[in-house]
């Protein structure tokens, strides 16, 4: 792999940058691998990089029936943040921003990183008391947080309706200055360029139609490419994983659902962080283009078209017109879903199952964006080990058995 | 947007008079103590989430306010039939199957 620097991207000018190596090879499937990793988004590519970094697995082949980041990585609104209540989930996601931070050095690939602080708002008492709860439990764990009141909102959006008088005024908000966005696609071509230059092979147009067990054991997948063997298969598939389940036999606690977003023609700087409100559930960032990109909520049905609800859009832009009266006149450029694998305790699994060498990382629903490195590191000490990572440990298939649920869904700042 | 049959008042309406209410045809364990936590948690949680077929109970909350059942397409949304709560669905996965089937051989002979 060679590096990219301010020097190379000199030389390379001067031959119109028509010579720069390709970021991936598109090799053939082998026979055998040691792992396949079933989906090339960024959670599956960032899981077939630590293996190869971390743990030393290169014998790992990344199985994708699209392109490289076309799912849901492609469809996110890009928000990092860790200001998760419960311990497990903020020791996952905590541990996930610190890998964010060195990213684009480690990766050699700029992934756009930018901390520029995330606000939660509350509209109502209680919501202002689950937010000095969540900021307080979030200090207990060593992730930065504050409370803010109306005045200190404003003197952060500018642009945010502070009246009292309108439906859901602005009470206050939670603001973890760590947080922030990353460029999407970045974060998947950065691994997939990372994973390939240690030799991991990246398969694309190559969907799994079967998985292929014999005594309780993986031996590997049918493809559209044919058959690939294989021990460790790791289903890294977002909302298509309840159909990769199926293929065994197994059921999951998982509903896919579609969830949407949009966003507005460029305009100038308006808006330089995040803002997230639960209630009224609608969230808006700006992307360095100057779109206005704006999160809306998931389908209340199961449904795996890659569109939503129009309902649900307009619910989203009432209430993001109400925070921010100014967009009212501000035209919406595109609309588009992702179908996203939501768990009834609004947390992932990442698990071994029953069947030996079948492993799952999904059910991240409607906020794995943030995650995307975090995951790929626990997952791949989870496969080389065949034994959870600590901070992946809580987040086991079973606990929806046990009872240990970890319940993220009212307590944290939801709106993924 | 749904256009969708309330069989208790035999009327299409919009989705947003109903409410989804999740996988039709999971019947309560009768005697929950006596079960073991894996059948539950499986009561609780797992559902079958395919991509086609599906079997879901809706709620018309703005109507009658009556549970029912809905046959419908998750890839494709196109709704197979709306059925009252207690009857099995006439159509299924195997019977579209067995009937796509049928019009192939028809087409063959």
């Amino acid at each position: 792999m060679k590096k990219y620097s301010g020097f190379s991207l000199f030389k390379h000018s001067l031959s119109h940058h028509e010579n720069w190596q390709a970021a991936w090879r598109s090799p053939q499937p082998k026979k055998q691998y040691d792992v396949i990793i079933v989906g090339g988004g960024g959670h599956g590519l960032a899981t077939a990089y630590y293996l190869a970094k971390v743990h030393g697995i290169t014998n790992v082949a990344v199985l994708e029936k699209g392109y490289l980041g076309g799912g849901n990585t492609a469809r996110n609104t890009t928000i990092v943040r860790s200001n998760y209540l419960w311990d497990e989930a903020s020791k996952l996601y905590d541990h996930s921003l610190d890998l964010w931070k060195d990213l684009s050095q480690d990766l050699n690939y700029n992934v756009m990183f930018s901390q520029r602080g995330v606000l939660n708002l509350g509209h109502n008492l209680q919501d202002m008391r689950d937010i000095e709860r969540r900021v307080n439990a979030n200090r207990l764990n060593g992730i930065d947080g504050v409370v803010l009141n109306t005045a200190e909102v404003k003197e952060i959006v500018p642009v945010i309706n502070d009246s009292q008088d309108i439906r859901y005024p602005v009470l206050g908000a939670s603001w973890q200055a760590t947080g922030g966005v990353a460029r999407h696609d970045a974060v998947a071509w950065g691994f997939a360029r990372g994973a390939d230059s240690f030799g991991v092979d990246l398969i694309q147009q190559c969907e799994v139609t079967d998985i292929i067990t014999e005594d309780g054991a993986v031996v590997g997948v049918q493809t559209t490419q044919g058959f690939i063997g294989s021990k460790k298969v790791a289903c890294v598939t977002a909302g298509n994983s309840g159909v990769m389940a199926a293929m065994v036999g197994l059921r999951l606690p998982i509903e896919s659902r579609p969830l949407q977003a949009l966003v507005s023609e460029p305009v100038k700087p308006i808006i330089d962080t995040v803002v997230m409100s639960n209630a009224v559930h609608a969230y808006v960032s700006q992307s360095d283009k100057g779109d206005l990109v704006i999160g809306a909520g998931t389908d209340s049905y199961n449904g795996y078209g890659q569109r939503g609800s129009f309902h649900i859009v307009e619910h989203t832009l009432s209430a993001i017109c109400e925070l921010f009266p100014m967009f009212s006149r501000v035209r919406m450029n595109r609309a588009w879903g992702g179908v996203v694998d939501t768990c009834p305790d609004a947390c992932p699994i990442i698990s071994k199952t029953n069947i030996k060498g079948l492993y799952f990382n999904c059910g991240w629903g409607t906020g794995g964006f943030k995650a995307t490195p975090g995951s790929g590191h626990v997952f791949a000490h989870t496969l080389a080990h065949d034994e959870a990572h600590p901070f992946a440990a809580p987040f086991s298939l079973d606990r929806f058995n046990t009872g240990h649920l970890i319940d993220e869904h009212g307590a944290a700042g939801v709106a993924h | 947007m749904h256009h969708i049959y309330c069989p208790y008042c035999e009327e299409a309406r919009e989705e947003e008079e109903y409410s989804y209410t999740g996988e039709a045809h999971i019947e309560r364990p009768k005697d929950p103590a006596a079960i073991t936590d894996e059948a539950w948690g499986d009561y609780l949680f797992f559902r079958s989430n395919p991509r086609g077929i599906h079997h879901e109970m809706w709620y018309h909350a703005s109507g009658c306010r009556r549970y029912f059942n809905v046959t419908r397409n998750t890839q494709s949304y196109e709704i197979h039939e709306t059925y009252k709560m207690g009857k099995l669905p006439t159509i299924t996965a195997k019977t579209i199957a067995a009937d796509t089937l049928v019009a192939q051989q028809g087409d063959a002979s």
